[in-house]
């Protein structure tokens, strides 16, 4: 039973290898396991996985410099396992190039469907000029976006930050990503803005601006938009 | 002073030596007025008083010195150790056994003060050490004991449990492996303060944003109860740390959950100072007001002012907890420059006040750039 897509499992913990083999062939999801730095780049190499999941402590070398150097040929998602209350390793794996991240413990259910958004995004380079996802249409031509069919006006910023947002579909941007993306060089550190838009955004977008379905906060991280 | 003698050695055997030979000289003054025998008590009196201060070596040094200083200058014949009778030996001989006396006793008293000095501080250093061993073996081992307990049971060959009961039991599993990471999350937190690790990295931070975050995750914790808020819509940004922050509250709305009765009422609200007209100055450092109250029992009044203290529990607690959460949050608060106190509700229940002198930007100023 195969679903048809690989993951490269790196890891050196036998006891997270264990139930990841588990949880994702049950998932029928191809595994292949390496438990260091340098295996996990042959392997890599060798099996040219659908997504890779990178734990960052690794024995033999600096996860970052791994995820560096796959980052060099490997163009597939990669999603970042790590310890927790490590936001500016966070910070620097994404910008590294990783996906998405997931603190250690995580919750499996939680891993699948970052999985699949991942995965998902990856296989989906649509060309289609209208995007939909729950009550939420946006048509990137006439830049007209509809929220249970009627439409809502956006400043041209609140539109912009709207789009990176869905382009990005379930990856992780950091605070500073989008304001460069959005503001310029000049505001990356410009925090206040972010704030101010995201919350303007959500109230326009979510049913309840309090409780987001779509815009989630990743706390000292960034933003993810959410469509699973 | 005591301290500084026992420091330096050297320093000692020169006060031994520098006091005797000044005695020594002064009593050469007197020396045909008074009886060499006065002069050999007040010899005494100085060795005890330096026994008194000074390491045992030195004293010795001081007790051989005044025995040699009265025979030579004192006991006649004068400017020589001989000495001519029986009686002048004997007292020489006394002197000096004496002088010993003196000084090792004193000694060995000092040595006896010192050790149950230690033993104090050890036998304290124990008891909290004990108490922390207590109460984490307590916290840990129950959802271990859960986690096992439900496995075993789920395991089991013989008995055929409806999947009702195996829901229950992975519940089981899934409430104590969540409160063991809260522990575990606590313990890193709690050794983080204490390393003086915490740097707060400031930036603003949306506080309503934070709070529904912070309660959204705590949703299974707080099911059996009510949360109200009370967040005011023109909140404007604060500069704080947004993960100290969201451990902050996440800890007291934990807190309220734990011991209050199921079905209270846990309320939250946020509001800022509006003494000064905010709306026109941008930047001004004004005040973040956050409290956290619940209508549950309250606080016992004669313990509430060891509420914060590092693993402090209340004497009639059931719920237990290892006493670190409610330090964390005291630290966290600090190291932000923010107090935060705690009170009983005037008609029941625990109030907390949070209050941070920070930098604010109201959101109404940046909204059309």
């Amino acid at each position: 039973m195969n679903n048809g897509f690989s993951i490269l499992v790196i890891d050196d913990e036998i006891q997270i290898r264990k139930l990841l083999e588990i949880s994702l062939e049950a998932n029928e999801y191809k595994v292949y396991f390496a438990v260091n730095g340098k295996e996990g780049i042959t392997a890599a190499a060798s099996h040219q996985p659908d997504l890779i999941l990178l734990d960052l402590g690794l024995p033999d070398e600096d996860g970052q410099d791994v995820l560096v150097k796959l980052r060099e040929w490997y163009h597939n998602p990669i999603i970042i396992l790590t310890v927790k209350s490590a936001e500016e390793e966070i910070v620097k794996a994404l910008d590294n190039g990783a996906n998405d991240y997931l603190t250690k413990p995580f919750r499996t259910q939680e891993l699948l469907a970052r999985i699949r958004t991942a995965l998902r995004s990856k296989s989906s380079v649509t060309n289609e000029s209208i995007l939909t996802f729950g009550n939420i249409s946006v048509d990137l031509v006439s830049r007209i976006v509809k929220v249970n069919n009627e439409i809502i006006k956006f400043t041209a910023t609140e539109y912009n930050l709207l789009t990176l947002l869905i382009k990005n579909d379930g990856r992780v941007l950091t605070h500073q990503y989008i304001l460069k993306e959005i503001w310029g060089q000049s505001y990356s550190e410009q925090t206040q803005y972010l704030r101010v838009f995201v919350a303007q955004l959500r109230k326009k977008i979510e049913d309840d601006p309090n409780r987001p379905k779509f815009i989630i906060t990743e706390s000292g991280v960034g933003y993810r938009f959410n469509t699973s | 002073m005591d301290k500084l003698f026992k420091k330096n050695t050297p320093n000692q055997y020169l006060i031994s030596v520098v006091s005797v030979v000044i005695l020594s000289l002064l009593s050469l003054i007197v020396r045909d007025t008074i009886d060499y025998k006065i002069i050999g008590y007040v010899l005494l009196l100085l060795v005890s008083l330096l026994a008194i201060f000074l390491e045992i070596r030195p004293v010795l040094l001081a007790a051989i010195l005044s025995a040699l200083a009265l025979d030579y200058l004192f006991i006649k014949p004068y400017y020589t150790l001989h000495i001519d009778n029986v009686q002048d030996a004997f007292l020489l001989i006394m002197f000096f056994i004496i002088a010993l006396i003196n000084a090792v006793l004193t000694n060995k008293f000092r040595r006896m003060q010192r050790a149950i000095q230690i033993k104090e501080t050890r036998a304290s250093t124990l008891k909290l050490y004990n108490t922390l061993l207590d109460s984490l073996s307590h916290e840990l081992r129950t959802p271990i004991a859960a986690i096992l307990g439900s496995i075993d049971t789920l395991q089991q060959k013989n008995v055929n449990l409806s999947s009702e009961t195996q829901q229950k039991l992975h519940n089981e599993i899934e409430k104590a492996s969540m409160k063991l990471n809260y522990q575990v999350e606590n313990l890193l937190n709690m050794s983080r303060l204490e390393s003086g690790y915490i740097h707060p990295k400031l930036d603003w931070c949306d506080v309503k944003e934070i709070i529904y975050n912070v309660c959204s995750r705590l949703s299974e914790e707080t099911k059996d109860h009510h949360i109200s808020y009370k967040i005011d819509e023109n909140l404007p940004l604060f500069k704080l740390d947004y993960g100290l922050m969201e451990q902050i509250i996440y800890n007291l709305v934990y807190n309220c959950a734990q011991h209050t009765p199921k079905g209270a009422n846990i309320e939250i609200s946020a509001k800022y100072d509006v003494d000064v007209d905010y709306e026109v100055h941008i930047d001004l450092i004004k005040k973040c007001i956050i409290t956290i109250s619940d209508n549950g029992y309250g606080f016992p009044p004669e313990e509430i002012d060891r509420a914060f203290d590092k693993f402090h529990r209340f004497k009639d607690s059931k719920t237990g907890g290892t006493g670190l959460g409610l330090s964390i949050v005291k630290g966290f608060v600090e190291a932000q420059n923010g107090s935060i106190t705690l009170q009983n509700g005037e008609e029941s229940g625990a109030v907390f006040t949070l209050e941070f002198n920070v930098d604010c930007l109201p959101i109404n100023s940046l909204k059309n750039e």
